[in-house]
């Protein structure tokens, strides 16, 4: 017997099943993460209490799912203006870098000062270190053409080569044991802790106003609907005589900024330092994140921090269950698969002849 | 300089580059039917790990070569699976597939890190790399298949009114590209290292990325560019240990830069664009509309 199977767009496209397909996909994913667990000889229901319950099951633990989600939503809530928009900006682990290097910098360069400026000295010039490494592939998509999610994800290479070109080199600390890494930020650069003993910081309230504006934008002004409008169709947009370039250019700034402004909190929170591995892929995982909250700013508070709490449960996972802490990827990869693979029954009706 | 030394850092650069022209040429020919796969590196660590795996366990060259082909087929076919049938975004489909990829690959190898094995000789796969290469250039642009693919690439619309089976080509091109990148892990594990280390392609499928790219979809171009780039990162040793006081990282995002530039300056003109990308690469295919 021969089945034909055909594929029609649905016209009862629902929104409400668009929101529930990320609740499916985490369903999913954690249906096959038991098997997972299985071939690994692991019982599933003690692993996944491992991995997703015990991280968060005291206040230290809490503390530092919310130091994972922090970075993870700031660059995701960036990336929805370009995704918004139909660009793909991949480049956010570039820079995320090199906002880093430019507010570390700064730190660095004051490191004997104690002044109250030079924290917000530095977290400015994240955001303009993050949103200069951006404008490249802008300018370069916005007057020769060039794609863009090659230019990006090729200048993240670049970013993290220059990073390691300045704590191997000129910021190494003399001090250091010859290992690659800069001086500690003098006290007044560092990001302050919202509680003594816990590494939660002060960028949780830099995410929320940034999910807020995000959400005023989307919804009350007129560069949000633009936005809606040339992502929808860039035709549409460039015959309703909005200039389409300039989209471009301001959303990849803006996204730019908000990795920046992700990478220089990591620096000057968590770690204090510069050095070589500041970021365990929190550009590239933010992607997921923007997906999995369907580019809406509330929906990427959430899932930022599911996506946290695979860090952290790998990390538990890697101490009490003896597996890498790669097992994490692979729950990212399975949730961005199976959320891809459920839009599509969103999208479309499938017809069996 | 002497011969001796000339001859054993272009054995050098042979050897370190097979990885690069295997990859860059499988997903060279995923490119070309129009479809862009960001999961090289996936593809590549598990097959490295597979084929490792499976020459540890079994002690069989064969074997192990056989796994890591089937590891790139099967992953590989999901994502066609997802890009084509299902039409998700390819972007982030590749990355999810590179994400997974790597994970997968350190859960896998957890056990196997540090095995001892007997290695292969790197000489075998670095003729094949090179017979590759011609046939690919020969099939793109020779022979009938060849011309189809690339006809799928310029434009799905007209190939499928043509009579082409757009999505059958596709899922063919993706598997070639991923078999292939298999092939490269499988390379660095078994004769290049050899052994297993998490993450140990280093970032290789990225450069396999940009090097299609620089090399404007051309299979002799790839060759080249390969062994530029692979002869950069040789080059960078080397001058560091006769104390040339350059840092080593300019070296390293050389092969980057280089591609920014060659995409500039193809995408700047309609026409050099038109001549070189293929023009539905990245467009997903939606037949019922």
């Amino acid at each position: 017997m021969v089945y034909l199977i055909r594929v029609q767009l649905r016209e009862d496209y629902s929104n409400f099943i668009f929101y529930l397909s990320p609740l499916v996909a985490v369903a999913l994913t954690l249906f096959f993460g038991s098997f997972i667990f299985l071939i690994l000889d692991l019982s599933p229901i003690e692993s996944f209490k491992i991995f997703f319950i015990s991280p968060i099951s005291n206040s230290y633990g809490i503390s530092e799912l919310f130091v994972k989600a922090t970075p993870l939503a700031i660059i995701a809530l960036g990336l929805s203006y370009c995704f918004k928009n139909n660009i793909y900006n991949i480049g956010a682990e570039g820079q995320l870098t090199m906002g880093a290097i430019f507010g570390g910098g700064i730190g660095l360069l004051f490191n004997d000062s104690t002044s109250v400026f030079l924290l917000p000295l530095m977290i400015l010039f994240g955001a303009i270190g993050g949103a200069f490494w951006a404008t490249i592939p802008a300018i370069l998509k916005t007057k020769f053409n060039t794609n863009e999610i090659l230019t990006s994800l090729m200048l993240t290479y670049v970013a993290l080569f220059i990073l390691d070109y300045f704590v191997v080199g000129p910021w190494k600390d003399p001090e250091g044991y010859g290992l690659p890494k800069s001086m500690p930020f003098p006290e007044a650069g560092r990001l302050p802790v919202l509680f003594d003993g816990l590494r939660v910081h002060i960028g949780v309230y830099f995410a929320l106003i940034i999910c807020f504006i995000t959400y005023i934008v989307y919804n009350k002004t007129l560069f949000g609907f633009k936005l809606k409008v040339s992502g929808l169709s860039s035709k549409a947009s460039q015959y309703a005589g909005f200039k389409y370039k300039n989209l471009i250019f301001y959303t990849f700034v803006i996204s730019g900024a908000c990795a920046g402004l992700a990478g220089l909190f990591e620096v000057s929170g968590p770690i204090g330092l510069l050095y070589r591995d500041i970021s365990p892929n929190y550009g590239f995982t933010a992607i997921i994140v923007a997906f999995l909250g369907r580019l809406n700013p509330i929906g990427i508070i959430l899932s930022s921090l599911l996506i946290a709490l695979t860090y952290l449960g790998a990390e538990d996972a890697q101490l009490f269950l003896k597996i890498p802490s790669a097992v994490g990827f692979v729950f990212q990869g399975l949730v961005l698969f199976f959320l891809l693979g459920t839009d599509f029954l969103n999208k479309y009706r499938v017809l069996i002849k | 300089m002497n011969i001796e030394l000339i001859i054993g850092i272009l054995n050098i650069v042979l050897i370190s580059t097979t990885p690069l022209v295997f990859a860059g040429i499988g997903e060279l020919v995923t490119e070309k039917s129009g479809v862009l796969n960001l999961g090289l590196e996936g593809l590549m660590l598990v097959g490295a790990v597979s084929g490792f795996i499976t020459l540890v366990l079994t002690g069989n060259y064969f074997y192990s070569l056989l796994l890591s082909i089937i590891s790139g087929v099967i992953l590989s076919g999901i994502f066609a699976f997802l890009v084509l049938n299902l039409m998700t975004n390819q972007i982030a489909t590749g990355l999810a597939l590179t994400i997974f990829g790597i994970g997968l690959s350190a859960m896998l190898g957890k056990k196997f890190s540090g095995t001892p094995i007997e290695g292969l000789s790197p000489y075998y796969f670095i003729i094949i790399s090179f017979l590759l290469v011609l046939s690919v250039g020969y099939f793109l642009s020779k022979t009938k298949s060849g011309l189809m693919v690339r006809a799928v690439g310029e434009n799905h619309n007209s190939a499928y009114a043509l009579g082409y089976n757009v999505i059958k080509t596709r899922y063919l091109t993706i598997i070639f590209g991923g078999v292939m990148s298999s092939l490269a892990g499988y390379y660095i594990s078994i004769c290049y290292a050899p052994m297993w280390q998490e993450g140990m392609t280093a970032g290789r499928g990225w450069i396999a990325l940009a090097l299609v790219v620089f090399a404007t979809w051309k299979p002799w171009r790839l060759l080249i560019g390969a062994y530029i780039f692979g002869g950069v990162a040789i080059m960078q040793m080397n001058l560091q240990a006769i104390g040339v006081k350059l840092p080593g990282q300019f070296f390293n995002m050389m092969p980057y830069l280089a591609t920014i530039i060659v995409l500039v300056f193809i995408s700047s003109n309609k026409l050099r664009l038109k001549l070189s990308a293929p023009a539905s690469l990245n467009v997903p295919f939606e037949k019922n509309q």
